[in-house]
């Protein structure tokens, strides 16, 4: 038997002590943390106790049904593994006294079973799970990722075997022949990278993988490190044996501190066990992992930026060649890819480039990880075919627009990206299509938009990102994305001419051809696509000072409609963190308008049933119209 | 913000401690600055000045470095730190909203501190907990979904039980 045998060995003796027992996965990420998962974890373990129950709890990843958080899995022998979904102590109580006590599986509280049984549907049979294709999500919410026997029992660790064994040429060529392209967002084949950087002939070379997911709005970066740890720590492994290096790096943003704290346990114990570290599994090769921890700069997320930073330097870009491949960290040649990148390779190595090829479209293979969030149903974290469409992603998937409200745009790809109106919605989603509509894949961040937001304010929103987070190199990022947060945001506040949209899309096209690196390239597009699809919007708020969303501040107004007004509840009137609302003589509510902060506060606490809380844009209350008029 | 009394001398053995424990190169650099943070809660001045020394570098290199990171704060955490996350989707969804509702109650602005160091008020790019949207995270809590009469309660959970626990979940 082989050392790594003899490894997996143990890993399933120990696993498989356990079995017979029921265990209670708690799913245990950043944003379940959020939603109180500790607290049901603490719910089942106390309730058990309790109880004196033969059962266990654990803490596994994100299972990406964000929506339904917090999710809980329970195995119990004789039932089908079946999942739950928003939990709270209470339904703790039911499930342990029901269902582990007892025989009642509760399928009323039960979101769906997870291998296909007699008794209850399972994700696949839901649209979301038909669609999606799980190639490196797959263990992520199923196994523990603080303790590597469970990874090595799902074939963890078999791609670096099966890399040990060949040739580190043989192992590019795969990486190449599987057409993997990088997924942090330019989609550059991982295989060229590693080839060029495996042909430097220098002693020290670097793996640094780029966890600096600094994208408002993406979170699968961090999901793939806090649920399954060793995937990645495996990828850059086998990357570092290809292209010759022995020392990898994680770049860790600094708001990650779940990831952190897991990637730390995984590396400590991939060396207890050899698989990192000196020789591994009485190989020639050395590999070792650190983390770096990144300190909050959007900007970090290029390349040479990134390595700047490391170097303890203000993490500003600079020109390029030399690729990164052939002088990079510490003028060293250095691979650099994302975290999903890393994720693909131990299957690739272990299935083979076919088995990667299979799946998404010839130029395009594999799949994409997408965080799915804004005015969706389903929120979360999926993981589809490269090709697949937005409509596809958003209305099938995502399960559509809450609340019966219109769909307007989806906002692609991060500060970088564009917003798309409906019409966009037919095209498949890969790194080369989405370009000529403007938009670009990015690092995987969808933000799905309804008839409530105001295309003028999104565009802001994302400018002033980028002028926030431009390092200051080049002038037309420092000062044109200045200059065209000015303009937005004047014209937020009705301010401002048609003219000014002229002057915008010609800054536009001089900040994106006057910088440096791709923060200023990109900043503009989100103001250019919703110029092009949302002129209108822009229009109206600067020719009738009207903001149509009814979201820009300065130009609505909130008004109680005294018809609608019970009289008799006073629900906007303790909702009002200012004191604006006051009730008349004739016991109606009113809003005093100077006084309010336009919170939105009175809208929600109104009870549906008299719904008599409304925004006006323009802000003109009735009554005062023909006084407005100058 | 003024220093406390003590507070130098503190400040000073503390960095102290970190520059001994670790190794003095431009590398080590924002690894020490965070060790810093991390045991003082900010970086301060004196900190800084200490930092450049020992790495023989001009204290405006060492500053240089430290205010073009976000996660940097120059100025003296609350005992209570609240931070505001203004991702893209707590932004539609009223992210902006929350900020203006603390600040309004706690009377400072984002990036202070309340005069009685009490509480501390920052903006956040993105936690990635886009789905709870709108989220603040205060004293490493996690709050989705908050709301104006949210904030207030936030605020009065922190009152109550101001030794630093928790806030509890209100109604």
């Amino acid at each position: 038997m082989t050392k790594f045998e003899l490894l997996r060995a143990e890993a399933k003796q120990r696993i498989d002590e356990k079995q017979g027992t029921t265990l209670v996965c708690v799913g245990v990420a950043t944003c379940s943390m959020a939603s109180g998962a500790l607290k049901v974890k603490d719910a089942f373990i106390s309730e058990i106790q309790r109880k004196e129950l033969d059962a266990r709890v654990m803490e596994v990843g994100c299972m990406g049904h964000c929506y339904a958080e917090p999710l809980v899995l329970i195995k119990k022998p004789g039932f089908p593994a079946l999942l739950y979904g928003k939990l709270d102590e209470d339904l703790v109580e039911r499930l342990v006294e029901d269902f582990l006590a007892n025989d009642d599986p509760c399928f009323d509280f039960a979101l769906a079973a997870i291998e296909p049984n007699d008794s209850f549907p399972t994700l696949a049979d839901f649209p979301r799970g038909f669609y999606e294709e799980k190639l490196i999500l797959e263990q992520c919410g199923f196994i523990n990722p603080e303790d590597i026997d469970h990874y090595l029992a799902v074939e963890g660790y078999r791609g670096l075997v099966g890399a040990l064994d060949k040739s580190s040429a043989a192992v590019i060529e795969e990486v190449k022949s599987a057409r993997l392209r990088g997924r942090g967002g330019a989609g550059f084949p991982a295989g060229v990278k590693w080839e060029k950087c495996s042909q430097q002939d220098d002693k020290e070379k670097y793996v640094v993988c780029n966890a600096d997911e600094g994208d408002p709005g993406a979170f699968m970066d961090r999901a793939i490190l806090e649920s399954n740890p060793h995937l990645v720590l495996e990828g850059m492994a086998i990357c570092g044996y290809a292209v010759g290096a022995s020392k990898g790096y994680i770049y860790v943003r600094a708001e990650y501190p779940k990831a952190t704290s897991r990637l730390r346990i995984a590396i400590s114990q991939a060396k207890e066990k050899g698989l990192l570290g000196k020789n591994i599994l009485g190989s020639d090769f050395s590999f070792d992992i650190e983390i770096f921890e990144g300190s909050g700069a959007f900007v970090c997320g290029e390349g040479t930026a990134l390595i700047n930073s490391m170097a303890g330097n203000m993490g500003i870009p600079e020109t390029r060649p030399p690729r990164m491949a052939v002088s990079g960290l510490y003028g060293k040649p250095t691979v650099l890819n994302n975290v999903k990148t890393f994720a693909y390779v131990p299957g690739i190595v272990k299935n083979g480039a076919h088995w990667f090829r299979q799946k998404g479209t010839e130029q395009n293979p594999g799949t994409a990880v997408f965080a799915l969030v804004g005015k969706i149903k389903n929120s979360g974290l999926v993981e589809v075919p490269m090709g697949t469409t937005l409509r596809r992603l958003i209305y099938d998937v995502g399960e559509g627009i809450p609340n019966d409200k219109k769909f307007k745009a989806v906002q692609i790809g991060g500060p970088s990206g564009g917003c798309l109106p409906e019409d966009a919605l037919d095209i498949p989603i890969d790194f080369d299509s989405l370009h000529d509509a403007g938009a670009i894949m990015g690092s995987g961040g969808i933000v799905v938009l309804d008839e409530n937001d105001c295309m003028v304010t999104v565009a802001r929103y994302f400018l002033e990102f980028t002028q926030h987070e431009s390092c200051g190199k080049c002038t037309f990022c420092r000062l044109g994305t200045k200059h065209m947060l000015d303009i937005l945001t004047a014209i937020t506040q009705g301010k401002g001419s048609l003219s000014d949209l002229d002057l915008l899309l010609e800054l536009a096209e001089d900040v994106r051809d006057g910088s440096l690196c791709n923060l200023g390239g990109t900043a503009p597009n989100p103001v250019l696509t919703t110029l092009r699809y949302f002129r209108d919007e822009y229009e109206a708020h600067l020719e009738e000072g009207r903001c149509p969303a009814r979201m820009c501040k300065d130009l609505i107004a909130y008004y109680i409609v005294p018809q609608k007004c019970s009289k008799l509840c006073s629900a906007c009137v303790g909702s009002c963190p200012t004191e604006a609302i006051y009730t008349r003589e004739d016991g109606i509510k009113a809003i005093t308008q100077d006084k309010c902060v336009k919170c939105d506060n009175c809208l929600k606490a109104c009870p549906p049933e008299y719904d008599a809380v409304e925004k006006l844009s323009p802000p003109v209350l009735p009554g005062e119209k023909g006084s407005e008029k100058k | 913000m003024n220093l406390l009394e003590g507070e130098r001398e503190e400040i000073l053995n503390s960095v102290d401690e970190i520059l001994t424990s670790s190794e003095i190169n431009r590398r080590n650099l924002i690894p020490i600055l965070q060790s810093i943070q991390e045991r003082l809660g900010y970086l301060p001045r004196p900190a800084l000045e200490k930092v450049a020394d020992a790495m023989g570098m001009a204290a405006v290199d060492v500053y240089g470095v430290a205010t073009f990171y976000n996660q940097f704060r120059f100025h003296p955490p609350g005992e209570h730190q609240i931070k505001v996350c203004m991702g893209t989707a707590c932004y539609i969804v009223g992210g902006q909203i929350a900020m203006d509702s603390f600040a309004r109650r706690l009377n400072i602005s984002e990036g202070e501190t309340t005069p009685d160091r009490k509480y501390g008020l920052e903006r956040v790019a993105c936690v990635g907990c886009c789905t709870m949207a709108p989220v603040v995270v205060v004293d490493e809590q996690m709050e989705g979904s908050v709301t104006p009469t949210r904030v207030d309660g936030i605020l009065l959970s922190l009152e109550a039980n101001g030794n630093g626990e928790k806030p509890g979940e209100e109604e």
